[in-house]
Protein backbone atom coordinates (compact mmCIF):
# COMPACT_ATOMS: atom_id res chain seq x y z
CA UNK A 1 0.00 0.00 0.00
CA UNK A 2 1.66 2.89 -1.21
CA UNK A 3 1.92 6.40 1.54
CA UNK A 4 -0.88 9.31 0.18
CA UNK A 5 2.65 11.57 -0.32
CA UNK A 6 4.27 9.13 -2.47
CA UNK A 7 1.02 8.75 -4.62
CA UNK A 8 0.66 11.82 -5.09
CA UNK A 9 4.66 13.38 -5.78
CA UNK A 10 4.80 10.21 -8.22
CA UNK A 11 1.60 10.98 -10.13
CA UNK A 12 1.27 14.48 -10.12
CA UNK A 13 4.90 15.71 -10.45
CA UNK A 14 8.23 13.92 -11.52
CA UNK A 15 10.73 14.21 -8.31
CA UNK A 16 14.21 14.71 -10.05
CA UNK A 17 17.51 14.55 -8.24
CA UNK A 18 19.90 16.54 -9.20
CA UNK A 19 23.74 15.79 -8.39
CA UNK A 20 26.82 19.03 -9.16
CA UNK A 21 29.62 20.26 -7.43
CA UNK A 22 29.26 23.47 -8.50
CA UNK A 23 26.86 25.93 -6.91
CA UNK A 24 25.90 27.99 -9.73
CA UNK A 25 24.68 24.86 -11.49
CA UNK A 26 23.03 23.63 -9.32
CA UNK A 27 21.39 27.05 -8.78
CA UNK A 28 20.12 26.59 -12.52
CA UNK A 29 19.08 23.39 -12.87
CA UNK A 30 17.16 23.37 -10.35
CA UNK A 31 15.42 26.54 -11.78
CA UNK A 32 14.86 24.85 -15.05
CA UNK A 33 13.77 21.76 -13.37
CA UNK A 34 11.14 23.54 -11.62
CA UNK A 35 9.78 25.67 -14.27
CA UNK A 36 9.38 22.21 -15.78
CA UNK A 37 7.27 21.82 -13.22
CA UNK A 38 9.24 18.87 -11.47
CA UNK A 39 10.13 18.83 -7.56
CA UNK A 40 14.03 18.59 -7.03
CA UNK A 41 16.15 17.93 -4.66
CA UNK A 42 19.50 19.04 -5.14
CA UNK A 43 23.12 17.64 -3.61
CA UNK A 44 26.71 18.25 -4.17
CA UNK A 45 28.81 14.91 -4.67
CA UNK A 46 27.53 11.99 -5.55
CA UNK A 47 27.95 10.15 -2.30
CA UNK A 48 25.23 12.51 -1.09
CA UNK A 49 22.65 11.47 -3.71
CA UNK A 50 23.58 7.93 -2.26
CA UNK A 51 22.97 9.17 1.06
CA UNK A 52 19.85 10.61 0.05
CA UNK A 53 18.53 7.45 -2.34
CA UNK A 54 19.30 5.43 0.80
CA UNK A 55 21.98 3.67 -0.71
CA UNK A 56 24.63 4.65 1.92
CA UNK A 57 25.97 1.20 3.06
CA UNK A 58 26.94 2.82 6.83
CA UNK A 59 22.80 3.07 7.18
CA UNK A 60 22.21 -0.20 5.74
CA UNK A 61 20.00 -0.68 2.68
CA UNK A 62 17.18 1.67 2.82
CA UNK A 63 17.66 5.24 4.89
CA UNK A 64 15.32 8.14 4.36
CA UNK A 65 13.60 8.30 1.25
CA UNK A 66 10.06 10.34 1.93
CA UNK A 67 9.71 10.55 -2.03
CA UNK A 68 10.46 8.30 -4.38
CA UNK A 69 12.77 9.70 -7.08
CA UNK A 70 11.72 9.48 -11.09
CA UNK A 71 15.15 11.02 -12.00
CA UNK A 72 18.75 11.73 -11.43
CA UNK A 73 20.62 14.44 -13.66
CA UNK A 74 24.61 14.56 -12.57
CA UNK A 75 27.01 16.38 -13.49
CA UNK A 76 30.30 14.07 -15.16
CA UNK A 77 32.97 15.76 -13.66
CA UNK A 78 33.24 15.74 -10.20
CA UNK A 79 35.73 15.50 -7.23
CA UNK A 80 35.69 12.12 -5.60
CA UNK A 81 32.97 10.23 -6.97
CA UNK A 82 32.29 11.35 -10.68
CA UNK A 83 28.67 11.14 -12.28
CA UNK A 84 29.92 8.32 -14.31
CA UNK A 85 30.91 6.17 -11.18
CA UNK A 86 27.14 7.25 -9.43
CA UNK A 87 25.91 6.24 -12.83
CA UNK A 88 27.38 2.74 -12.43
CA UNK A 89 26.32 2.62 -8.69
CA UNK A 90 22.59 3.18 -9.76
CA UNK A 91 22.87 0.83 -12.49
CA UNK A 92 24.19 -2.08 -10.65
CA UNK A 93 21.78 -1.51 -7.29
CA UNK A 94 18.85 -3.62 -7.67
CA UNK A 95 16.50 -1.10 -5.99
CA UNK A 96 17.41 1.85 -8.33
CA UNK A 97 18.30 1.09 -11.49
CA UNK A 98 15.15 1.83 -13.28
CA UNK A 99 15.23 5.42 -12.37
CA UNK A 100 16.44 7.21 -15.74
CA UNK A 101 20.09 9.05 -15.45
CA UNK A 102 20.91 11.77 -17.23
CA UNK A 103 24.52 12.95 -17.42
CA UNK A 104 25.09 16.17 -18.20
CA UNK A 105 29.34 17.77 -19.03
CA UNK A 106 30.62 20.36 -20.50
CA UNK A 107 32.92 18.26 -22.60
CA UNK A 108 31.90 17.09 -25.75
CA UNK A 109 33.67 13.60 -25.87
CA UNK A 110 32.63 11.20 -27.82
CA UNK A 111 34.19 8.41 -25.89
CA UNK A 112 32.33 9.78 -22.77
CA UNK A 113 29.28 9.68 -23.85
CA UNK A 114 29.31 6.31 -25.73
CA UNK A 115 30.46 5.07 -21.92
CA UNK A 116 27.87 6.58 -20.27
CA UNK A 117 25.44 5.36 -22.73
CA UNK A 118 26.47 1.76 -22.79
CA UNK A 119 26.25 2.20 -18.50
CA UNK A 120 22.64 3.14 -19.18
CA UNK A 121 22.33 6.66 -18.97
CA UNK A 122 19.34 8.02 -20.48
CA UNK A 123 20.77 10.77 -22.47
CA UNK A 124 24.01 13.14 -22.12
CA UNK A 125 23.42 16.83 -22.63
CA UNK A 126 26.32 19.42 -23.19
CA UNK A 127 26.31 22.16 -20.70
CA UNK A 128 25.69 24.95 -20.30
CA UNK A 129 21.85 23.04 -20.50
CA UNK A 130 19.16 25.14 -21.40
CA UNK A 131 15.58 24.88 -20.67
CA UNK A 132 14.97 22.67 -24.39
CA UNK A 133 17.31 20.22 -22.76
CA UNK A 134 15.40 20.04 -19.74
CA UNK A 135 11.95 19.75 -21.53
CA UNK A 136 13.20 17.16 -23.76
CA UNK A 137 14.35 14.86 -21.08
CA UNK A 138 11.22 15.31 -19.67
CA UNK A 139 8.90 14.69 -22.22
CA UNK A 140 11.11 11.59 -23.43
CA UNK A 141 10.39 10.74 -19.32
CA UNK A 142 7.01 10.84 -19.64
CA UNK A 143 6.83 9.38 -23.22
CA UNK A 144 9.31 6.32 -22.00
CA UNK A 145 6.30 5.97 -19.22
CA UNK A 146 3.37 5.90 -21.91
CA UNK A 147 5.41 3.74 -24.22
CA UNK A 148 5.60 1.19 -21.77
CA UNK A 149 2.12 0.76 -20.86
CA UNK A 150 0.53 1.37 -24.72
CA UNK A 151 3.26 -1.62 -25.23
CA UNK A 152 1.24 -3.95 -22.93
CA UNK A 153 -2.15 -2.31 -24.23
CA UNK A 154 -1.41 -2.46 -27.99
CA UNK A 155 -0.08 -6.62 -27.29
CA UNK A 156 -3.52 -6.86 -25.31
CA UNK A 157 -5.36 -5.49 -28.28
CA UNK A 158 -3.92 -7.08 -30.90
CA UNK A 159 -4.65 -10.45 -28.85
CA UNK A 160 -8.06 -9.74 -29.42
CA UNK A 161 -8.44 -8.63 -32.68
CA UNK A 162 -6.72 -12.11 -33.31
CA UNK A 163 -9.40 -13.60 -31.61
CA UNK A 164 -11.91 -11.54 -33.25
CA UNK A 165 -10.71 -12.53 -36.73
CA UNK A 166 -11.94 -16.18 -36.74
CA UNK A 167 -15.36 -15.41 -36.13
CA UNK A 168 -15.88 -12.20 -39.04
CA UNK A 169 -17.08 -10.02 -36.44
CA UNK A 170 -17.49 -6.81 -37.38
CA UNK A 171 -15.07 -5.20 -34.57
CA UNK A 172 -13.39 -1.96 -35.92
CA UNK A 173 -10.09 -2.48 -37.23
CA UNK A 174 -9.41 1.29 -35.49
CA UNK A 175 -5.77 1.81 -35.30
CA UNK A 176 -4.09 1.19 -32.18
CA UNK A 177 -3.50 4.03 -29.92
CA UNK A 178 0.47 4.69 -29.63
CA UNK A 179 2.16 7.41 -27.83
CA UNK A 180 1.64 10.79 -28.78
CA UNK A 181 4.31 12.23 -29.98
CA UNK A 182 6.21 9.02 -31.14
CA UNK A 183 8.50 9.01 -33.76
CA UNK A 184 8.93 5.67 -34.21
CA UNK A 185 6.78 2.87 -36.19
CA UNK A 186 5.17 0.97 -33.67
CA UNK A 187 6.14 -2.86 -33.01
CA UNK A 188 4.78 -5.04 -30.22
CA UNK A 189 8.20 -6.57 -29.64
CA UNK A 190 9.75 -3.31 -29.20
CA UNK A 191 10.14 -3.11 -25.39
CA UNK A 192 10.65 0.12 -23.95
CA UNK A 193 13.80 -0.45 -22.60
CA UNK A 194 15.58 -1.74 -25.96
CA UNK A 195 13.68 1.22 -27.97
CA UNK A 196 16.10 2.88 -30.43
CA UNK A 197 14.82 5.80 -29.00
CA UNK A 198 16.71 5.60 -25.60
CA UNK A 199 19.58 3.21 -26.11
CA UNK A 200 21.23 4.84 -29.23
CA UNK A 201 20.28 7.91 -28.29
CA UNK A 202 23.12 10.71 -29.19
CA UNK A 203 22.72 13.91 -27.91
CA UNK A 204 22.43 17.30 -29.90
CA UNK A 205 25.96 17.83 -30.81
CA UNK A 206 26.21 22.07 -30.34
CA UNK A 207 29.18 23.39 -31.23
CA UNK A 208 30.62 24.37 -28.04
CA UNK A 209 34.43 25.29 -27.04
CA UNK B 1 5.13 55.80 -15.41
CA UNK B 2 7.47 57.80 -17.69
CA UNK B 3 10.20 57.49 -14.74
CA UNK B 4 10.15 53.31 -15.27
CA UNK B 5 9.90 53.75 -19.17
CA UNK B 6 12.98 55.42 -18.49
CA UNK B 7 14.76 52.96 -16.27
CA UNK B 8 13.44 50.46 -18.75
CA UNK B 9 14.67 51.68 -21.50
CA UNK B 10 18.54 52.28 -19.60
CA UNK B 11 17.91 48.47 -18.66
CA UNK B 12 17.82 47.67 -22.68
CA UNK B 13 20.39 49.77 -24.08
CA UNK B 14 22.67 48.80 -20.90
CA UNK B 15 21.81 45.06 -21.39
CA UNK B 16 22.38 44.85 -25.33
CA UNK B 17 25.49 46.91 -24.39
CA UNK B 18 27.05 44.33 -22.32
CA UNK B 19 25.64 41.16 -25.38
CA UNK B 20 27.47 43.65 -27.82
CA UNK B 21 30.57 44.17 -26.17
CA UNK B 22 30.57 40.13 -25.74
CA UNK B 23 30.82 40.54 -21.73
CA UNK B 24 27.77 38.38 -21.89
CA UNK B 25 26.47 35.64 -24.36
CA UNK B 26 23.37 33.75 -25.22
CA UNK B 27 23.42 32.03 -22.34
CA UNK B 28 22.68 35.02 -20.09
CA UNK B 29 19.32 35.75 -21.96
CA UNK B 30 18.20 32.30 -21.33
CA UNK B 31 18.94 32.47 -17.76
CA UNK B 32 16.90 35.94 -18.09
CA UNK B 33 14.06 34.12 -19.50
CA UNK B 34 13.51 31.69 -16.55
CA UNK B 35 12.86 35.17 -14.49
CA UNK B 36 9.02 35.72 -13.63
CA UNK B 37 7.14 37.47 -11.05
CA UNK B 38 8.16 34.71 -8.40
CA UNK B 39 12.02 35.09 -9.03
CA UNK B 40 12.56 38.13 -10.71
CA UNK B 41 15.90 38.64 -9.43
CA UNK B 42 17.33 35.44 -10.30
CA UNK B 43 19.49 35.89 -12.54
CA UNK B 44 21.35 38.46 -9.75
CA UNK B 45 21.18 35.70 -7.63
CA UNK B 46 22.78 33.30 -9.67
CA UNK B 47 25.56 35.89 -10.49
CA UNK B 48 26.35 37.14 -6.87
CA UNK B 49 27.38 32.64 -6.11
CA UNK B 50 29.18 33.13 -9.48
CA UNK B 51 31.28 35.89 -7.88
CA UNK B 52 32.04 34.07 -5.22
CA UNK B 53 33.30 31.43 -6.98
CA UNK B 54 35.56 33.30 -9.14
CA UNK B 55 37.11 34.98 -6.12
CA UNK B 56 37.46 31.60 -4.66
CA UNK B 57 39.59 29.86 -7.55
CA UNK B 58 41.22 33.44 -8.94
CA UNK B 59 42.54 33.64 -5.21
CA UNK B 60 43.71 30.04 -4.88
CA UNK B 61 45.04 30.16 -8.44
CA UNK B 62 47.11 32.74 -6.96
CA UNK B 63 48.31 31.29 -4.01
CA UNK B 64 49.65 28.14 -6.23
CA UNK B 65 51.01 29.91 -8.32
CA UNK B 66 53.10 31.86 -5.80
CA UNK B 67 54.36 28.59 -3.87
CA UNK B 68 58.36 28.91 -4.75
CA UNK B 69 59.13 24.52 -3.91
CA UNK B 70 56.83 24.23 -6.76
CA UNK B 71 53.50 25.33 -9.11
CA UNK B 72 50.72 22.59 -8.55
CA UNK B 73 49.48 23.06 -11.76
CA UNK B 74 46.76 20.10 -11.63
CA UNK B 75 45.06 22.02 -8.92
CA UNK B 76 45.60 25.32 -11.30
CA UNK B 77 44.02 23.13 -14.08
CA UNK B 78 41.01 22.36 -11.55
CA UNK B 79 40.65 25.65 -10.91
CA UNK B 80 39.87 26.83 -14.31
CA UNK B 81 38.10 23.91 -15.72
CA UNK B 82 35.69 24.84 -12.45
CA UNK B 83 35.83 28.48 -13.30
CA UNK B 84 35.17 28.11 -17.12
CA UNK B 85 32.08 26.04 -16.60
CA UNK B 86 30.42 28.26 -14.27
CA UNK B 87 30.98 30.94 -16.60
CA UNK B 88 29.78 29.05 -18.98
CA UNK B 89 26.70 28.46 -17.12
CA UNK B 90 25.84 32.06 -16.58
CA UNK B 91 26.92 32.84 -20.04
CA UNK B 92 29.95 35.43 -18.85
CA UNK B 93 32.02 34.63 -22.37
CA UNK B 94 35.00 36.58 -21.88
CA UNK B 95 35.78 35.15 -18.70
CA UNK B 96 34.66 32.00 -20.30
CA UNK B 97 37.00 32.70 -23.03
CA UNK B 98 40.36 33.84 -20.96
CA UNK B 99 39.85 30.43 -18.84
CA UNK B 100 40.10 28.44 -21.91
CA UNK B 101 43.20 30.45 -23.22
CA UNK B 102 44.60 29.96 -19.59
CA UNK B 103 44.13 26.27 -19.83
CA UNK B 104 46.89 26.05 -22.60
CA UNK B 105 49.43 27.50 -20.38
CA UNK B 106 48.32 25.83 -17.67
CA UNK B 107 48.29 22.25 -19.77
CA UNK B 108 52.05 23.46 -20.35
CA UNK B 109 53.07 24.36 -17.35
CA UNK B 110 54.28 27.49 -17.77
CA UNK B 111 54.13 29.29 -14.98
CA UNK B 112 54.48 32.60 -16.58
CA UNK B 113 52.16 32.02 -19.17
CA UNK B 114 50.03 31.24 -15.93
CA UNK B 115 50.52 34.12 -14.34
CA UNK B 116 49.61 36.64 -17.06
CA UNK B 117 46.42 34.70 -17.98
CA UNK B 118 45.29 34.90 -14.48
CA UNK B 119 45.84 39.02 -14.86
CA UNK B 120 43.60 38.76 -17.59
CA UNK B 121 41.14 36.58 -15.75
CA UNK B 122 40.76 39.05 -13.28
CA UNK B 123 40.38 41.97 -15.84
CA UNK B 124 38.08 40.38 -17.16
CA UNK B 125 36.15 39.36 -13.76
CA UNK B 126 36.45 42.84 -12.95
CA UNK B 127 34.88 44.20 -16.02
CA UNK B 128 31.97 41.40 -15.82
CA UNK B 129 31.35 42.29 -12.47
CA UNK B 130 31.04 45.75 -12.58
CA UNK B 131 29.07 46.12 -15.21
CA UNK B 132 26.64 43.35 -14.23
CA UNK B 133 26.51 45.32 -11.02
CA UNK B 134 25.40 48.28 -13.00
CA UNK B 135 22.43 46.25 -14.16
CA UNK B 136 21.28 44.95 -11.59
CA UNK B 137 21.30 48.70 -9.85
CA UNK B 138 18.80 49.09 -12.57
CA UNK B 139 17.00 46.10 -11.72
CA UNK B 140 16.47 47.18 -8.68
CA UNK B 141 15.46 50.48 -9.08
CA UNK B 142 12.64 49.23 -11.85
CA UNK B 143 11.05 47.19 -9.60
CA UNK B 144 11.57 49.84 -6.51
CA UNK B 145 9.59 52.18 -8.93
CA UNK B 146 6.43 49.63 -9.45
CA UNK B 147 7.65 48.34 -12.94
CA UNK B 148 9.10 44.72 -14.65
CA UNK B 149 12.20 43.86 -16.44
CA UNK B 150 11.97 44.18 -19.88
CA UNK B 151 12.82 40.61 -20.73
CA UNK B 152 12.71 40.40 -24.52
CA UNK B 153 15.09 42.55 -26.51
Amino acid sequence: MEVAGEVLASESQLHVLAVDDSHVDRKVIEKLLKISSCKVTTVESGARALQFLGLDEEKGSLGFNGLKVNLIMTDYSMPGMTGYELLKKIKRSSAFREIPVVIMSSENILTRIDSCLEEGAEEFLVKPVKLSDVKRVMSDCIMRGETEGNNRRRVDKRKFEDDNHASSSSSSSSSIPSSPSSPLPSSPSTAATSSPLHSLKRPKLRDHN
Amino acid sequence: MDFVNQLQRKFIDYSSSLHREGIVDDQFTQLRKLEDENSPHFVMEVASLFFEDCEKLINNMAIALEQKQGVDFKQIDECIHQLKGSSSSIGALRVKNACIAFRSFSDGQNREGCLRCLQQLSHEYSLLKNKLQTLFRLEKQIVAAGGSIPRVH
